[in-house]
């Protein structure tokens, strides 16, 4: 026990805060999560404690390398497509005058506040056949008859998206605006026209920026649940809607932590080799 | 008409006139300096040549061609900025071979150039070098190197060597003067530092509230200085109010002082007179004649290679800078008489 002395007490407090948080809001609950994953489920029941392997053992199987593998790819897909439509948006934005900058934050921050039901129940009335999209598109006569847009994959990857936006230009906008104004200048009066600036300089000096943006996007719409059974055909369901399904549904909370902790793994191991080949890439 | 042509190039943001109709002749293969306090529309004024603002008013011609509406990229020009703007993604070469690679150069003719480019600018051998293990003078010249790639028709150089020490910045200013004349490249240099612009310019720009206020050679304009505001801008001087008393007459401090040539003066006009330092001499007490002023010595600065000496006369301070070899018996506290040579004093209206 540390026994804080009157002098020392500010100095203690900046280990035992930091300490006392990630205790109790990580590595308690992940502590147990870890040992439920290798608890005994008693069927029709709850579970009890033991040590067993196999909530493990039954990932080896197609079924959920499959899900595995399209959870990924999805989460992947929809972190490069808010990635590159982001960029550019973000970097237009940082370049408008102060008044302008803020109105748009404003706006960004609004559409976070709007839960994943929300959007994806809306999203899903837009992409339907009877009120969506493509009645406006008949009525325009660009179309001959509705269609049903939703649910499918590319339902599924717009909602997630669309979800990730906001965040993908908070997250762009403060390395963005405190890139130097010059070094586009720079590039122009070399004789490079906007748009070879912007890829030729501006893209190039943001790696790290874009490389994180990717990382977070990523691992954010990788644990999104509801979009999936909204947007998505059970065939889309992701391994976080498994999850769901497992521990609020079926009651087999030690599969379920044993899944989110093999998910957990997968997405450090990405995001680990992610940063290896950016930071390899820096150094050449 | 070969060289830059400004007629009547004004920029607004807002309400704000940061430049205000400004109009100016640059003769081709000279160092121009555009000089002012923070905030006088110098910075803006290189900008709208450069391309990187569009003027609200005036155009803007390059040996003849209207450059007004031709965007940066297209207008040939070199640049050096304040914050250098080195690309951080790109080595020391690729940085200086940046504008080859723009236009398509190969590989072997970028790399000649390069390596060309960073021998003229002294730095050879450091093409393969990081930007961030370059020191601050190594990062100065690569910025130059980059902007002279493509042997640009005008060289602009923004606040260059404000990042530098006072010694390196010394150093810095004679041999980017020296590598201008080497080229024969007309320049324009923008500065708050009258030292650097009396060390490189051929013609000084003095620039004040968007306005250029004098134009010409660096001495002309420190020995006559067309306002109050430049013979204090440029160098040091004594501003002494008076006022005329005749046509080459004014009373300061109820003596009358004779002016130097120059326009005719209305009597009974109230004038401010500047004499530089340098011009003023301390003598004894107890000299009489003209233009002399009896005051009482209250600060020497003894700085080893010169020496200043303020002088109270009549509640006016006259500062007077002289050798040491040169330096008058007076001491701080003793009364003492200050001339000003009549060539040396200039009268202008306040």
């Amino acid at each position: 026990m540390t026994r804080p002395v009157p002098r020392g007490l500010g100095q203690h407090l900046v280990v035992i805060y930091p300490a006392l948080m990630l205790g109790v809001f990580f590595i308690v609950p992940f502590a147990i999560m870890l040992a439920v994953s290798f608890f005994h489920r008693v069927q029709g029941g709850f579970y009890e404690p033991g040590f067993e392997l196999d909530n493990y053992a039954r990932f080896f199987s197609a079924f959920f390398a499959r899900v595995l593998g399209f959870s990924v790819l999805v989460a992947g897909l929809a972190a490069l497509v808010s990635v590159i439509v982001c960029f550019p948006f973000t970097y237009l934005v940082t370049r408008l005058g102060r008044r302008w900058q803020v109105v748009l934050l404003v706006y960004i921050l609004a559409v976070l506040s709007l839960s994943e039901v929300i959007i994806g129940f809306s999203w899903s009335t837009l992409l339907s056949r009877t009120a969506g999209i493509s009645n406006l598109l008949v009525w325009l006569g660009l179309m001959d008859a509705p269609a049903a847009w939703s649910p499918g994959l590319t339902a599924l990857l717009l909602g997630l998206c669309y979800l990730g936006f906001p965040y993908t230009v908070l997250i762009l906008y403060p390395p963005l605006s405190r890139l130097d104004p010059q070094l586009p200048e720079a590039a122009r009066m070399l004789g490079a026209s906007p748009l070879r600036t912007f890829f030729t300089v501006v893209v190039p000096a943001m790696r790290s920026t874009i490389l994180g943006a990717l990382i977070m996007v990523f691992v954010f719409t990788l644990g999104a649940y509801l979009l999936p059974q909204v947007l998505g055909r059970p065939q889309h369901w992701t391994l976080s809607v498994l999850i769901t399904d497992q521990a609020i549904f079926q009651s087999n909370l030690p599969f379920a932590a044993a899944m989110a902790i093999f998910l957990m793994l997968v997405s450090l191991a990405l995001v680990g080799l992610t940063m290896m080949l950016g930071s390899r890439e820096a150094l050449r | 008409m070969p060289g830059l042509k400004l007629e009547g190039v004004g920029k607004s943001f807002g309400t704000f006139a940061a430049v205000a109709g400004v109009d100016l002749d640059l003769p081709p293969g000279k160092l121009v300096c555009l000089l002012g306090p923070s905030g006088c529309g110098k910075t803006t004024l290189l900008r709208l040549v450069a391309g990187l603002e569009e003027p609200s008013t005036g155009r803007v011609r390059f040996d003849g061609q209207d450059l007004t509406r031709i965007p940066a990229h297209k207008r040939g020009f070199g640049m050096v900025f304040q914050s250098l703007a080195l690309f951080p993604h790109l080595s020391v070469g690729e940085n200086v071979g940046y504008a080859l690679r723009i236009r398509g150069t190969g590989r072997a003719e970028r790399r000649r150039r390069v390596e060309e480019l960073l021998e003229l600018v002294r730095l050879p051998g450091v093409a393969n070098r990081h930007i961030s293990q370059l020191s601050g003078g190594q990062r100065q010249r690569v910025a130059i190197a980059r902007a002279l790639a493509l042997d640009p028709r005008l060289f602009l150089l923004d606040e260059p060597l404000s990042a530098l020490d006072a010694k390196l910045r010394e150093a810095m200013q004679v041999e980017l003067r020296m590598l201008q004349q080497r080229l024969g490249i007309t320049t324009i240099v923008v500065t708050h530092d009258q030292r650097e612009a009396m060390t490189m310019a051929d013609v000084v720009v003095v620039m004040e509230r968007g306005h250029t206020r004098q134009i010409g050679p660096p001495l002309e304009i420190y020995r006559n200085p067309a306002s109050t505001f430049v013979a204090d801008f440029i160098g040091i001087t004594n501003l002494l109010p008076g006022r005329a008393t005749g046509s080459d007459e004014v009373t300061v401090a109820n003596v009358p002082i004779r002016v130097g040539a120059g326009k005719e003066l209305s009597r009974g006009v109230e004038v401010t007179l500047s004499v530089r330092p340098e011009e003023v001499h301390v003598l004894a007490a107890d000299a009489g004649g003209d233009n002399r002023l009896p005051g009482e010595v209250t600060f020497i600065r003894d700085l080893g290679a010169s020496v200043e000496i303020s002088v109270d006369c009549g509640g006016l301070t006259v500062l007077a800078i002289t050798t040491p070899k040169e330096r008058p018996g007076a001491r701080v506290g003793e009364r003492a008489m200050v001339e000003l040579p009549p060539a040396a004093c200039i009268a202008l209206s306040s």
